[in-house]
């Protein structure tokens, strides 16, 4: 009984069960989703490692919202800075607007090492907005949600930015030890995330700084830079996902590219089962969560169910998956069944008068 | 010190912006003043239309006072009646949304200022004595263009004896293009019992997720066991990641899978050339000319048509050879385009 209770007790109980429902009626209706394969050059392909490696920049920004939301806040403006990743990376390998075959003078090493700074000030600037001068975070990155699509748009000339840089092409096109670079890269840096913050105190600060901000400075946790680090990181994770993103179909569209997504990554986050008033966090569950968005719509391409009525039945199980999480419906699911034994033990009370 | 930090800040942003802004001004000077009410700049198609308008106006040598209304309606029917105050001679006006201009163009009506109307339409009664001419793309005529160069290609490869597999990237669910390119598709690949549509799914216009869509394309074929002859996307964005999808699968586009796409921009060309996609149907940005035509027109006393489509071609590397007079080769065409 207490082996069960742990395992239901457990924070990854949750996401994982829903993430086995989906797979559960996958592979009774249409087990073609989960093929994997091994291609001519010897690399894993097929549904399975589609479904890991598209759901990783949405994963990238969600594990980076998981530590912002941990802290009580929110990032709206990961999609933003997602584009000028990709925007910033895709200008830089690019070099020139003439020939798009054309090899820049800069190392990619570099082109890389630039954009991942450029997500970091995105995200500082994010951090003082909300540490140092006091503006909700819920304001303060829907001001760089929209300043950052201007951005995009300044660094792009506003036009359509494509490349065909092969090497680049590489970082999210290419395969190591037999699995595409993305699931490696997601991997890695949810690695990183898991020994940062269980593995050291840093995620203790996270969780007291999200449930009492004043209690936790009063404790001597420097609230104010825990929080401009944990903006910062998640502008970084953006800025990797923005290269993987120009890096997967060697272009840009400067208008579209990232857009919406915050509100995936969000969802991905609430769907792991992180409380969004902050507190405990669930880096595990998001990585789940990001893996159910992308399961649940390829599951409806592959049922062939109407676009209008995927996009409801996508909304309808996510209800459900938040229902399931809610400690509402566990204690309501609790009372029923404890009405039901106290009205049996009833019975059995008047049966035996 | 934070403080003034901040105050400096803010006052930097409200200089920059009032610098911005002080570009725009202008008006007056006894010559022609035309007014310009976009819809917003959200693609490379509405920032190329934008470009085009207002160089021509301002190439004829008229004034222009522009206006982009931020997907906004609100915007847009402020910008109308500040035209109205302004006593501009022209408006040029694209609707963000078919309903609610009753009033403003009412307003417009009694100013006596013509109004020419760009791309999208409105619908109100009698709509027709609010504007002197409107001129247009006809997205379902794209559609049925793109079916059209499908069928001809596959009677010239010989394949119309064969069943074809068509899939369709749809753009984004519910906006004009993606409703009549998908009707004048639908209907003329109707009439043919050989070609049949099996899927369908949005790719939203983004070629991230038309690469996407497509995986899921193929790979749903092959656990079907069916083999994907056509691609048909509602733009070239979503045709150019089903290209890499395809390549990414095995196959080689444009040759085991045919691909066509609409809108005919320069990245399209460059695929078309390179032999990775088949066709693309023009829906052309660059409305300017036509515009100017108009406004000459009615300055001349004449009084021009009431509805003027934009002329329209198809691009290809292979029919324009055998039909010069229905398509057009991708290779003459491409050095003409800037977008």
């Amino acid at each position: 009984m207490s082996v069960l209770k742990r395992i239901t007790g457990s924070a990854m109980f949750t996401p994982l069960l829903v993430l086995l429902l989906i797979v559960i009626f996958n592979l009774i209706v249409q087990p073609g989703i989960f093929s994997v394969s091994i291609n001519a050059d010897g690399n894993l392909s097929g549904g399975l490692m589609l479904i890991l490696l598209r759901s990783v920049p949405v994963m990238l920004l969600a594990l980076g919202m998981t530590l912002v939301i941990a802290t009580g806040g929110v990032d709206l403006s990961v999609g933003s800075v997602l584009a000028i990743g990709s925007a910033v990376s895709l200008s830089l390998i690019r070099g020139d607007t003439v020939a798009p075959t054309a090899d820049t003078a800069m190392a990619l090493w570099l082109v890389v090492v630039i954009t991942m700074i450029v997500g970091v000030v995105c995200g500082l600037w994010n951090g003082f907005l909300v540490a140092k001068i006091g503006i909700p975070p819920i304001v303060a990155t829907l001001i760089f949600m929209v300043a950052g699509r201007g951005l995009t748009q300044v660094i792009t000339l506003e036009r359509s930015i494509t490349t065909g840089h092969l090497p680049f092409g590489q970082i999210a096109n290419g395969f190591t030890l037999g699995v595409q670079n993305p699931i490696w890269i997601a991997f890695i840096i949810f690695m990183m995330f898991w020994l940062f913050t269980r593995k050291t105190a840093f995620g203790l600060f996270v969780e007291s700084t999200g449930i009492n901000k004043s209690a936790a400075k009063y404790s001597g946790i420097k609230s104010t830079k825990i929080l401009l680090a944990i903006y910062a990181i998640s502008g970084l994770c953006a800025s990797i996902a923005g290269i993987l993103s120009a890096s997967n179909i060697l272009a840009i569209q400067p208008a579209r590219a990232g857009e919406d997504m915050e509100l995936d990554a969000i969802l991905a986050v609430v769907l792991g089962g992180t409380n969004m008033k902050g507190g405990k966090f669930n880096l595990g569950g998001t990585v789940i969560g990001a893996i159910i968005l992308d399961l649940l719509p390829r599951t409806m391409t592959f049922l062939g169910v109407g676009i209008q009525y995927s996009m409801f039945i996508k909304a309808v199980v996510i209800v459900l998956i938040v229902l399931i999480q809610s400690p509402t419906t566990g204690r309501f699911v609790k009372s029923l069944f404890k009405t039901k034994v106290s009205n049996k033990q009833e019975v059995a009370a008047n049966e035996s008068v | 010190m934070k403080k003034a930090l901040a105050v400096l800040i803010a006052l930097t942003l409200v200089f920059v912006m009032a610098a911005a802004c002080a570009e725009g001004g202008g008006g007056g000077s006894g010559n022609l003043t035309v007014g310009f009410s976009q819809i917003g700049s959200e693609s490379d198609w509405r920032i190329g239309n934008t470009v085009s308008v207002s160089n021509a106006i301002e190439g004829a040598g008229w004034d222009l006072l522009f206006d982009d209304a931020n997907q906004q309606q609100e915007n847009q029917i402020a910008a109308l009646r500040n035209f109205i105050t302004q006593g501009v001679d022209y408006i040029v006006f694209g609707p963000i949304v078919e309903t609610g201009w009753d009033a403003v163009l009412q307003e417009v009506k009694d100013a006596g200022i013509p109004l020419i109307m760009i791309d999208r339409t409105i619908n109100m009664p009698n709509q027709e004595n609010f504007y002197v001419s409107w001129i247009t793309n006809n997205f379902e005529e794209e559609g049925v263009a793109a079916a059209e160069w499908l069928i001809a290609y596959l009677e010239h490869e010989g394949r119309m004896g064969e069943d074809i597999n068509i899939v369709e990237l749809q753009g984004t669910v519910g906006s004009g293009p993606q409703i009549y390119r998908m009707q004048g598709f639908h209907a003329t690949v109707g009439r043919h019992s050989n070609l049949r549509i099996s899927q369908t799914e949005t790719g939203n216009f983004e070629t991230e997720e038309g690469k996407r869509v497509m995986e899921t394309f193929l790979q749903v074929a092959a656990s079907n066991g069916e083999t994907i002859d056509v691609v048909f996307a509602h733009n070239d964005g979503m045709a150019l990641g089903a290209i890499q999808a395809i390549r990414e699968a095995g196959l080689n586009p444009g040759v085991d899978i045919i691909i066509v796409g609409i809108d005919a921009v320069k990245a399209a060309f460059e695929a078309i050339i390179a032999g990775d996609m088949n066709a693309t149907v023009e829906c052309s940005p660059l409305l300017g000319p036509l515009v100017v035509e108009v406004i000459q027109d009615l300055e001349a006393g004449r009084t021009p048509p009431k509805t003027i489509i934009n002329p329209r071609g198809t691009f290809d590397m292979s029919l324009y050879q055998v039909f010069p007079d229905r398509f057009t080769s991708a290779a003459a065409e491409v050095g003409n385009r800037v977008y």
